[in-house]
């Protein structure tokens, strides 16, 4: 009985042995482990952008408020109020030097990241606490949580709202916060655009004046007429000014008396608060709501707090500026390019090499042509015009110093080999069979090429553009050096003449996500916004570049049909 | 009709116009390609060209009275010289304007001047120590005031007396100085000297204030213990040391205590050889002793910390003169380099740390008997007692030369030549260091790391996608794969920096679980359906593997996260960092070349895929099918025909994305420490080309040798990458016409 068991078991086995040597001889493991490169590559892909969306989109869902109550080994139970930043659990090993006793059997313990706000109360506004330790965990009612312009938001109970130095209802509040916001809004458009205008145009003025001195043409008569105009500036920033001053009182004439975690009384004026919100309180419904504004506030403010806090709008305006420049002048040169090389160039050296050359453009590294333009075209193009064009300004450079003309010219020629690529491509469709057509018809090359081929070719080119955009607006490295800043004071484009500032500096989104994560002085209170910047910037490429690819897609299509 | 052929002709000119304007576009992409090389070779050129010195002007003297001393303002336009009458006399030598300005005695009437030394320490005019035939010491130095009347620019200069007009009390037995050196800063001078009756005194004199605003001063005096020849002595410009030669031996004094001078150190240079010691200086900081011998050689010591303490070594040789002895050694002021006069009037130029030969020969028409270096390092003043003449020096970038880049370099303080890239420093007499040996390192350090995770899982993937796939299948997986392509890295590097570093750094055991775990849990759900019943099979087929997978791998990493602190409790003592660094001696830092390595595969595996998959999908079906046919398995077929047909596309695939590696700055920049070092160590970072201009570049002086070499490092990525692509395009292209033919 045992003896027949056993030689049924090692048949078996030798049975099981033989199909794991067929299997492995069929080769299927090998398959198998080559599907895995693939799920392995589809995984981080689409990983990275749900990890992206995630976080990003979490940014805006206002988050609950928890209240715990902590007792440590020694000393008083304290409370805690603030929102669950991150869960993590980590070895008990690593906690044995701070000598706080767990269960045996736990190996590991839980703790989370608490976000405390109340910046000018305590030095970090972040706070492990051990889940062992806390005690209780609620979700009070009434806690507030209040957006404020300095010093991040503050989390907790509104004692008292104080009307001109007087107490008034808590339900006043809304009504109050609104008018403040819009006082706020005058200030703002009064600082940027009225009073920024008179700076600007005061600025002009002395420039002129030095250029007239310069050029020995300052007379008598030009000179009085700068300082009469000077003047009537000067004049107008007076009212302008006693009108700001007036709003200002008129926006400090609230306050909000509230008490923190700690019981500690704190006094807030008003017009520091921008958004007074009880978090626990709010409906799914009131929850999209608050979430849709803040998404709206993040793309349409500009930034708070050394860019940690408010929105991105100069970001997002400066990169689709320069991105549109940078359109201008790639398209033309990569179109003609690809025309050249496909329809005009013969199959000589002079061709391989210029395929060389193109398919090099699109492997230098970026940072090669940051430095390149830095040093051709900033400082010896943009020195050369400043010396011909701006010598009043001199030594303050105009053109010669990094700026939104130098890094579209630079992005250009980075994303040239983009377009001609796509381009070449489209045109390549073609069936030969059109443009025997039209030159059979008596077109002369120029002719066929202009009204039969382009248009044909047209959402091939675009399929190029797009892509060259996608590609320019995720690029930072070469903007570093020519052009990009953590905080450009004004925007390229605004209402001062000539309206268009092609030497200004800018602020761009990819850029923004490295200052903001790396440089700035705060990185775990930045990261959320570094998530939604970044979230920003992924779904505008990934939309670009879905629409090239199903752009090209279709024009693929249309022409296997016109093949047959 | 005459209309008609006049609009022909208008368009045949169009087309003809058009047909110039399309060509030189098309050129224009050349053009810009040659442009970016010819610029960056244009900014590199200057640093490794030798130095020039040109002529500007001369001025006959007309009394030949010795000249003992030279020197020149930072303009190079006034010079000056005292001779031996104790005569101070300036002179206008410009291009266009050459004249004496002024002369004034500077010692008692009836005496004269025996000897002249520069005094060491950090100013623009270097001071002058004085010593007549009485033996009394005074200290002058050459001041230059510049006045503007309009945008007009004069330069007005005079003698003034840092330590006062009156001789200056150096022994307190009053006794006649026969030899003396000097350094001094704002608050104390120290004068090392050889009184007549051979006495070696130190003399102290500090300032009741400041020397810049007031000569007076307190004098104290030491006497050091010394009964030798003196035959030379320097003082160190920090007030710290003395050296004295006596015969073949030098003598190193500390000067710091105020009671006593100890000696240091002795040391006999050339204790096996004939050569003797003719003259000796210290380079510009203090730190380095020249020493200049008999057979044509110039020798730079520096202390160095070894096993018995810090000790003068031998760093390095100048070979000057074929045995024509060394009569002097100007050293510059502000950097490492130095000139040599030979008994023949022979002069050299010659940096120290580069170990750069930049000039060697003679001037025209002058045999000069003494030199003085501009404070620019710009100029040089010579003069053999007949005429004096003001030299132009070409010679902006001394200290960089292709050894010094890329060869190890013994910087002084440092205890073994090392390669070094430390670009900037707080101190003011900080050396630059420039080896690109470490960046350049670092960057194959990055790219192989980056290689090693994206090669394989891009390989495979570009496999399975072209020769497993479904069509239907391959239509969404493709362009999804090669979205990442698309994906900013500047949110990749965002991503590693901040997401990847610390989640790795927490469960670092996982990571290397995922090592085994991944390609078991293929294999075991490999089996498993091979063992699954035919209906189900049916159902789930093969090819769907990929999607099929996609769940077990997430859930071996998963359970790869979850294994990972009880690994750390069980076998590392709870914590795997203090295990690597305490057990193992390993260094970890958070953002290390594990991240950048997976951070940086994730950029450039679609740039292989993509690649890959095109050269695989390409491969002629009759050749497949011929395989097929014959009786080989898929898997067979793949690896006997279709890689080894599409290899050179393959090839292809991982050079471009290795180029890419190379080149990629952001995701570096961000996961990295951007330290420079040379360890491959996983858990450590580095600072690749790319990564350094991106940091060092906005704060770079244009046209400075630090501008220079960035843009050299510009050049070296240009090159690299240059090379990869072409390859790469050029073995694509071959691939192209070998398919064509089959």
């Amino acid at each position: 009985m045992i003896n027949m068991k056993l030689t049924n078991n090692s048949v078996s086995s030798t049975k099981e042995k033989s199909t794991m040597n067929k299997w492995f001889k069929s080769g299927s493991p090998w398959v198998w482990l080559s599907a895995g490169g693939v799920s392995l590559s589809l995984i981080s892909v689409l990983g990275l952008l749900w990890l992206i969306a995630s976080r990003g989109l979490s940014y805006f869902w206002p988050a609950d408020i928890y209240q715990f109550e902590v007792q440590e080994k020694v000393g008083q139970p304290y409370t805690v109020i603030g929102e669950i930043y991150e869960r993590e659990s980590i070895p008990v090993a690593q906690l044995i030097h701070t000598k706080i006793k767990f269960d045996k059997d736990a190996e590991t313990v839980e703790r989370i990241l608490v976000k405390t706000g109340n910046r000018e109360l305590v030095s970090l506004d972040f706070r492990w606490l051990l889940m062992p330790q806390i005690t209780t965990m609620t979700l009070p009612k009434d806690v507030v949580v209040i957006e404020r312009r300095t010093n991040g938001n503050f989390y907790g109970f509104i004692d008292k709202v104080i009307l001109s130095g007087k107490e008034v209802d808590k339900s006043e509040l809304p009504t109050l916060v609104e008018r403040v916001e819009k006082f706020q809004s005058q200030i703002d458009a009064l600082q940027k655009k009225d009073i920024g205008a008179i700076n600007y145009q005061l600025e002009r003025l002395r420039l002129k004046e030095k250029k007239y001195r310069l050029d020995n043409e300052l007379t008598i008569q030009r000179q009085a007429e700068i300082e009469k105009e000077t003047q009537a500036l000067k004049a107008e920033y007076q009212t302008l000014e006693k009108k700001l001053l007036a709003l200002r009182t008129q926006v400090a004439r609230d306050k909000l008396l509230v008490h923190a975690m700690d019981g500690q009384q704190v006094e807030i004026g008003l017009e520091n608060v921008l958004d007074v919100s009880f978090a626990n309180q709010l409906t799914f419904f009131d929850k999209v709501v608050v979430f849709l504004s803040k998404v709206s506030d993040f793309v349409s403010d500009d930034p708070r707090e050394a860019n940690t806090e408010g929105g991105v709008y100069p970001a997002i305006f400066g990169t689709v500026l320069m991105v549109l420049l940078m359109t201008i002048i790639v398209s033309p040169f990569g179109v003609i390019a690809a025309i050249y090389l496909h329809e005009y160039a013969g199959n000589n050296s002079l061709t391989k090499i210029l395929r060389i050359a193109v398919i090099n453009l699109a492997g230098v590294p970026s940072i090669v042509y940051g430095i390149f333009g830095l040093g051709f075209f900033v400082y010896v193009l943009g020195g050369s015009i400043d010396q011909l064009f701006y010598p009043e300004t001199l030594p303050s450079p105009t053109f010669g110093t990094p700026g939104v003309l130098w890094s579209a010219i630079t992005l250009a020629i980075l994303t040239l080999p983009v377009v001609i690529v796509s381009t070449e491509e489209g045109l390549a469709r073609i069936p030969a069979s059109m443009r025997h057509g039209s030159l059979a018809l008596g077109a002369t090359k120029v002719e066929t090429l202009w009204r039969i081929i382009l248009p044909i070719a047209s959402p091939a080119i675009m399929t190029g553009i797009i892509l060259a955009i996608a590609r320019a607006a995720g690029e930072v490295a070469p903007l570093m050096l020519v052009g990009v800043v953590k905080m450009a004071p004004t925007l390229p484009l605004d209402g001062n003449f000539p309206f268009l500032h092609l030497e200004r500096k800018f602020m761009h989104l990819g850029f923004h996500i490295y200052d903001v994560g790396f440089q700035s002085p705060n990185v775990e209170a930045a990261r959320p916004l570094v998530y939604a910047t970044a979230l920003l910037l992924v779904t505008i490429i990934v939309a670009l570049n879905m629409t090239a690819v199903s752009i090209r897609n279709r024009l693929r299509e249309k022409y296997r049909s016109l093949e047959h | 009709m005459s209309l008609h052929s006049n609009s022909n002709r208008s368009r045949q000119l169009k087309n003809s116009v058009a047909r110039w304007g399309i060509t030189l576009g098309g050129i224009s992409v050349l053009f810009t390609l040659v442009l970016i090389f010819m610029y960056l070779l244009y900014v590199i050129k200057p640093i490794f060209e030798s130095a020039k010195i040109e002529p500007i002007a001369t001025i006959e003297l007309t009394d030949t009275t010795k000249v003992l001393t030279t020197g020149v303002d930072e303009l190079k336009e006034i010079v000056y010289q005292i001779d031996e009458q104790g005569i101070f006399s300036f002179f206008h030598l410009t291009a266009n304007d050459h004249r004496k300005m002024f002369a004034e005695k500077v010692i008692a009437d009836e005496r004269k001047l025996v000897a002249v030394s520069d005094a060491e320490g950090q100013s623009t005019n270097r001071k002058k120590i004085l010593l007549d035939n009485q033996g009394e010491v005074k200290v002058v130095e050459a001041a230059f005031h510049a006045s503007y009347i309009g945008d007009d620019k004069t330069i007005s200069a005079s003698v003034i007396y840092p330590l006062g007009e009156d001789v200056l009390p150096l022994d307190e037995q009053e006794q006649a100085i026969k030899k003396v050196a000097m350094a001094m800063d704002s608050e104390r001078a120290i004068f090392v000297a050889l009184t007549q009756d051979n006495r070696l005194i130190k003399t102290t004199l500090t300032a009741e204030d400041d020397f810049n605003d007031d000569p007076e001063f307190e004098a104290s005096y030491q006497e050091i213990e010394f009964n030798q020849v003196v035959d030379n002595i320097l003082v160190s410009p920090d007030l710290m040391m003395a050296f004295i030669q006596s015969g073949d031996d030098i003598f190193v004094f500390d000067l710091d205590d105020e009671f006593q001078v100890d000696l240091k150190e002795r040391f006999t240079p050339f204790a096996n050889s004939s050569k003797k010691i003719t003259t000796l200086s210290l380079l510009s900081g203090g730190s380095s002793l020249l020493i200049g011998d008999s057979q044509g050689e110039v020798s730079q010591w520096f202390e160095v910390t070894g096993e018995h303490g810090r000790h003068f070594q031998l760093i390095r040789t100048f070979n000057v003169s074929n045995n024509e002895a060394i009569s002097a050694i100007y050293p510059e002021q502000f950097r490492k380099s130095f000139f040599t006069l030979t008994q023949a009037g022979e002069i050299g130029l010659f940096y120290t740390t580069s170990e750069a030969e930049l000039w060697k020969g003679k001037l025209e028409n002058i045999v000069p008997t003494t030199l003085a270096i501009s404070p620019r390092s710009d100029g040089l003043v010579v003069t053999d007692n007949h005429s004096l003449q003001l030299f132009y020096v070409h010679n902006e970038h001394p200290e960089v030369t292709w050894k010094a880049l890329w060869q190890e370099v013994w910087y002084e303080g440092y205890p073994e030549p090392a390669y070094v890239w430390q670009s900037t420093s707080g101190s003011d007499d900080f050396e630059a260091k420039f080896s690109l040996v470490p960046i350049a390192f670092g960057t194959i350090k990055a790219a192989f790391y980056a290689m090693l995770f994206a090669v394989p899982i891009a390989l495979f993937a570009a496999v399975y996608t072209a020769y497993f796939m479904t069509p239907a299948l391959r239509k969404k997986v493709k362009p999804t794969i090669e979205m990442m392509e698309a994906l900013p890295t500047v949110i990749l590097g965002f991503l590693a920096g901040l997401w990847l570093a610390p989640l790795i750094e927490q469960y670092l055991p996982a990571f290397f679980l995922l090592l085994i775990f991944l390609p078991l849990a293929t294999f075991l759900t490999a089996f498993a359906w091979y063992k699954l019943p035919k209906e189900i099979k049916l159902k789930l087929p093969e090819t769907l593997a990929p999607i099929l997978l996609i769940p077990v791998l997430i859930f071996a990493g998963y359970l790869a996260m979850y294994l990972s602190p009880i690994i750390e409790n069980h076998l590392f003592g709870g914590d795997v960092r203090q295990f690597l660094t305490n057990d193992l001696g390993i260094d970890f830092d958070q953002r290390n070349a594990l991240v950048v390595g997976i951070a940086m595969g994730f950029a450039v595996i679609p740039t292989i895929f993509s690649m890959a998959e095109d050269a695989i999908f390409s491969v002629p079906k009759h050749l497949t099918s011929g395989s097929l046919a014959l009786g080989a398995t898929p898997w067979q077929t793949l690896i006997k025909v279709v890689l080894l047909t599409a290899s050179p596309g393959i090839f292809s695939a991982i050079m471009m994305g290795l180029g890419r590696a190379v080149g990629e700055t952001m995701i570096v920049l961000m996961a990295t420490g951007n330290t420079p070092i040379l360890d491959w160590n996983i858990f450590e970072g580095m600072r690749t080309l790319s990564a350094n201009i991106a940091v060092e570049m906005p704060e770079s002086e244009v046209g400075s040798s630090h501008y220079r070499i960035l843009f050299l490092a510009a050049f070296v990525l240009f090159i690299f990458t240059f090379v990869f692509n072409t390859l790469a395009e050029f073995v694509r292209q071959r691939l192209r016409e070998k398919y064509s033919s089959l």
